[in-house]
């Protein structure tokens, strides 16, 4: 049993670690080529010197990202063999074609960083391009085999044996194209909105001019008008996936709500911890009726409750305090870019003040603990399940032993990445200030 | 060609290319350490003109390859990846440390020495562990213990055929990149860099052809069914050692060619990648119809849907990025102004 719990904590750290370097692997693209277009229209430099920095930064974030996706893709075959063998055999089809687009993007990312100075402009706007939907497309294709995991489907389960495989219905399984634009959404709400926080930061430095302020403001509105949209876009597809969770995984959506009996006018309940004893949601907030609204479109709606299900099926009840947190925080980012905008359309010409610009330092981490808590939802709620009913986690986990050390082994090794990236991009920006490159420019 | 035949031998392509484009890789990576604080050669810098655009994709085509036996093997994944947890694990290890430090040292220049020191060496570790695996689908060392597939690792380190194969790694490695490396400095009419690869080339290449010699001989003893197989490929095992001494000749003539830009380096190259070629060709024929003894690749072989889908995907994927690889293969490897 201690083996299987130390293979899910390996694995969901090394999740865990990847996420952050990928999900900025398709955000910084998306914002790059956004400030290079800005750039080759209004032909404000400032905009050029963003460029530059932030493919600087992510060029540095790729030595990490690269490796842990690697990790990723060979520890899924190492300690979850039994799962890496169902997917050879019903949904290796993106993960095969994911390897296309991972050439898509290290091609044109090389081309467009070795070979920025021998190729024209425009041919410089189309490697972004690719590079930004190279990275985009390697999020939907992972998704997809996530996707698939909990809609299984393209093949008739016999007797443990795989049948009457159908590679393209495993592919456009039910919830793929809701989950995948969920996903790529709040990838690109990670990016913007970590942008937001750096140039929040440096417009809240001591020493800070007018002309640096007015660089790091620009920075900041671009981020934070994509963050802002992407936000809305995520909060409004996760809905789609709350209402996918109602018809294909019902009792998920139960223990995300901490529902006990199946009702209508069932209330949402906001906050709180599910006590499975009580079947209550102790400390919560109750919205009458607005479950059954939200998840079947109309009050009279009839949600299932857990009981409906047998107790060993029961997902883990925390799933309810990582989904109200990640829609909390979807809720929190979404309100500070409208509050950004605002304050700015009412004073024009005023700075920011002292509290909205801590707001923003925030942002960039709030947004990647929403993706964090996003995915451990999803992730631990589809337990007991690998592959949903059809893969037990129990049965998927390798027989080899040894996990408790290699997960120490690896949590030094993310530990030592992870501070050694930090202090490559401070070191490297210390080295090369703002001031030199507006200098350059002046 | 059957479906399993047509797998197999796109499984054995992939290897054949990472084998040349990880050796590349990982052994530019060493020489760029070795060179990289010498202020009176340029060896160093061009190790790291050819490291820089290239390491990402080579990092892909191991994934690629791994996605490939996942795919078109799904039983076998599941034994190999059961047996190889360990061994995989301080792979990804060393593969990750190697990968980060080599960009940080891009980065951050006053650690650079140390930053390539520890991507230098963790680089010329992952080839060695890589190619463990093969000794390891000879059959032997996975052992069934009521049930749970293990792969006792004191059996492993024992086996003088793993040896060999370990020596064989690194020296391919070393000597495929010094001589890619000569190349690249004849190119750019650099002359002592191209003297400095060239003779590590001279000294390494002998290893390479020794040590596939060892591997026949470890072969003969710890996997009989492998070398009796081998010996149907006789032919095909001379042709690699004459390709072999056509690279080594070739190299020699270098010696004396007082040319700037030698063509040596670059036919001394292609009769490496050839000799690789026709040695790998006839360790693939042999190893079948096995792929991890003693289960055959029939056994292992996914269904026929799915088969035909990756197929196609295949197809079609490489049919898109075609013009991709080609510009990229102008830009940086093909390109005198880029290699200056
Ligand atoms: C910044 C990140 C972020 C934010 C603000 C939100 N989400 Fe989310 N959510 C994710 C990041 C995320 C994710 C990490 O991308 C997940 C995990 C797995 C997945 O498919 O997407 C996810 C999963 C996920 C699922 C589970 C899908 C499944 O298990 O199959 C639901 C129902 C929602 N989300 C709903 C929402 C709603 C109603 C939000 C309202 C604001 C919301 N999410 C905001
Ligand atoms: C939804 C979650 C994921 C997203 C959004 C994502 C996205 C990305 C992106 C954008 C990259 C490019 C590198 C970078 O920018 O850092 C990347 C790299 C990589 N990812 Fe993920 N990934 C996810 C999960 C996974 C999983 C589960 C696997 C394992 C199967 C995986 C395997 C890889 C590999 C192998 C690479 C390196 C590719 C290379 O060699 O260039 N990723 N990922
Ligand atoms: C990148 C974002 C992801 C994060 C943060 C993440 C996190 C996690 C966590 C925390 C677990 C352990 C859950 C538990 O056992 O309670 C887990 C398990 C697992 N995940 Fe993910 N995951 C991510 C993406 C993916 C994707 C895209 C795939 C599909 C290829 C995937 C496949 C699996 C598998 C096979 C397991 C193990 C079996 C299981 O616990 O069900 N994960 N992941």
């Amino acid at each position: 049993m201690n083996h299987l719990l130390n293979a899910r904590f390996l694995f969901g750290l090394t999740m865990a670690v990847h996420i952050i370097f990928a999900v900025l692997g398709v955000g910084i693209p998306l914002m790059m080529l956004i400030a290079e277009i800005t750039f080759q229209k209004t032909k404000d430099r400032d905009y050029a010197i963003m460029t530059k920095r932030w493919t600087k930064t992510f060029t540095i974030l790729l030595g990490v990202g690269i490796p842990t996706g690697t990790i990723a893709s060979v520890q899924l075959s190492v300690l979850w063999p039994s799962f890496m063998e169902a997917v050879g055999k019903v949904i290796s089809l993106p993960f095969q074609i994911e390897i296309y687009a991972f050439f898509l993007e290290s091609i044109f990312m090389t081309i467009y960083v070795y070979a920025a100075d021998r190729i024209s402009n425009p041919l410089r706007i189309l490697s972004l391009t690719l590079v930004t939907i190279g990275a985009i497309l390697s999020a939907i294709l992972i998704t997809n085999v996530h996707a698939w995991q909990e809609t299984p489907s393209g093949f008739d389960y016999v007797n443990g044996e795989f049948l009457n495989v159908n590679p393209w219905k495993a592919f456009f399984n039910p919830i793929f194209l809701t989950t995948a634009s969920h996903v790529v959404t709040s990838a690109f709400m990670v990016g913007s909105f970590m942008i937001v926080t750096v140039a929040a930061y440096k417009m809240l430095r001591k020493g800070v001019n007018e002309r640096e302020y007015k660089f790091h403001q620009k920075a900041l509105m671009i981020a934070l008008a994509v963050g802002g949209l992407s936000g809305v876009a995520t909060a409004l597809n996760g809905h789609d996936s709350a209402m996918k969770l109602h018809i294909f995984q019902p009792e998920k959506l139960a223990a995300a709500e901490g529902l006990f009996e199946t009702t209508a006018n069932a209330p949402l309940a906001v906050g709180g911890i599910v006590d499975p004893n009580t079947q209550q949601v102790k400390w919560a907030l109750q919205v009458p009726s607005l479950l059954s609204i939200l998840a079947t479109g109309k009050p009279s709606g009839i949600v299932r409750g857990l009981n409906e299900f047998p107790r060993d099926e029961w997902p883990p009840l925390v799933t309810h305090i990582l989904f109200d947190s990640m829609v909390g925080v979807g809720t929190l980012l979404i309100l500070l870019a409208v509050l950004g905008f605002w304050f700015k359309r009412i004073n024009k010409d005023r700075r920011f003040p002292k509290w909205l610009l801590w707001g923003f330092v925030l942002s960039g981490p709030l947004s990647i603990a929403g993706i964090e808590l996003g995915w451990s939802f999803s992730e631990i709620g589809r337990q007991p399940w690998t592959i949903y009913r059809v893969l037990r986690t129990s049965e998927a986990v390798t027989t080899n032993g040894n996990m408790g050390l290699f997960f120490l082994i690896f949590v030094g090794l993310y530990v030592l990445l992870g501070v050694i990236t930090l202090l490559v991009l401070r070191y490297y920006f210390k080295r090369h200030p703002l001031s030199k490159d507006l200098e350059k420019i002046n | 060609m059957s479906e399993t035949q047509f797998s197999i031998a796109l499984l054995w392509l992939f290897i054949f290319i990472y084998s040349i484009a990880g050796s590349l890789d990982f052994g530019t990576g060493f020489w760029s350490m070795v060179y990289s604080n010498r202020k009176d050669t340029k060896a160093g810098d061009i190790a790291n003109k050819y490291l820089s655009p290239a390491w990402e994709i080579t990092n892909v085509l191991l994934v690629m390859f791994v996605v490939a036996l996942v795919s078109f093997f799904p039983n076998a994944t599941f034994t190999l990846g059961t047996a190889l947890m360990v061994p995989a694990n301080l792979i990804l290890v060393l593969l990750s440390i190697r990968t980060a430090f080599m960009v940080f040292a891009y980065s951050a220049k006053e650690y650079k020495t140390i930053l390539n020191r520890v991507s230098g060496v963790t680089g010329i570790l992952v080839p060695a562990l890589l190619v463990v695996v093969l000794p390891i689908t000879h059959g032997g060392f996975i052992q069934d213990v009521n049930g749970v597939l293990q792969l006792p690792l004191s059996k492993v380190f024992t086996s003088p055929t793993v040896y060999a194969f370990i020596g064989m790694a690194i020296s391919m490695t070393l000597y495929l990149s010094a001589l890619l490396l000569a190349d690249y400095a004849s190119i750019t009419g650099d002359r002592s860099a191209l003297d400095i690869y060239r003779k590590h080339s001279m000294w390494i290449g002998p290893f390479t052809i020794l040590l596939g010699f060892l591997i026949i001989l470890a072969i003969k003893n710890e996997a009989n069914w492998l070398y009796v197989n081998l010996r149907n490929y006789l032919l095909w095992i001379i042709l690699s050692v004459l390709s072999f001494f056509v690279g080594y000749w070739s190299l020699w003539r270098t010696q004396n060619d007082t040319n700037e830009e030698s063509r040596g380096p670059r036919i001394a190259l292609i009769s490496v990648i050839v000799q690789l070629f026709f040695a790998s060709y006839a360790y693939g024929k042999a190893h079948l119809p096995y792929l991890v003894y003693p289960t055959t690749i029939q056994e292992s072989i996914t269904n026929s849907a799915m088969y035909r889908a990756l197929v196609v995907s295949y197809i079609v994927g490489t049919f898109l990025m075609l013009p991709a690889f080609i510009w990229h293969w102008r830009l940086f490897i093909r390109n005198r102004e880029y290699v200056k």
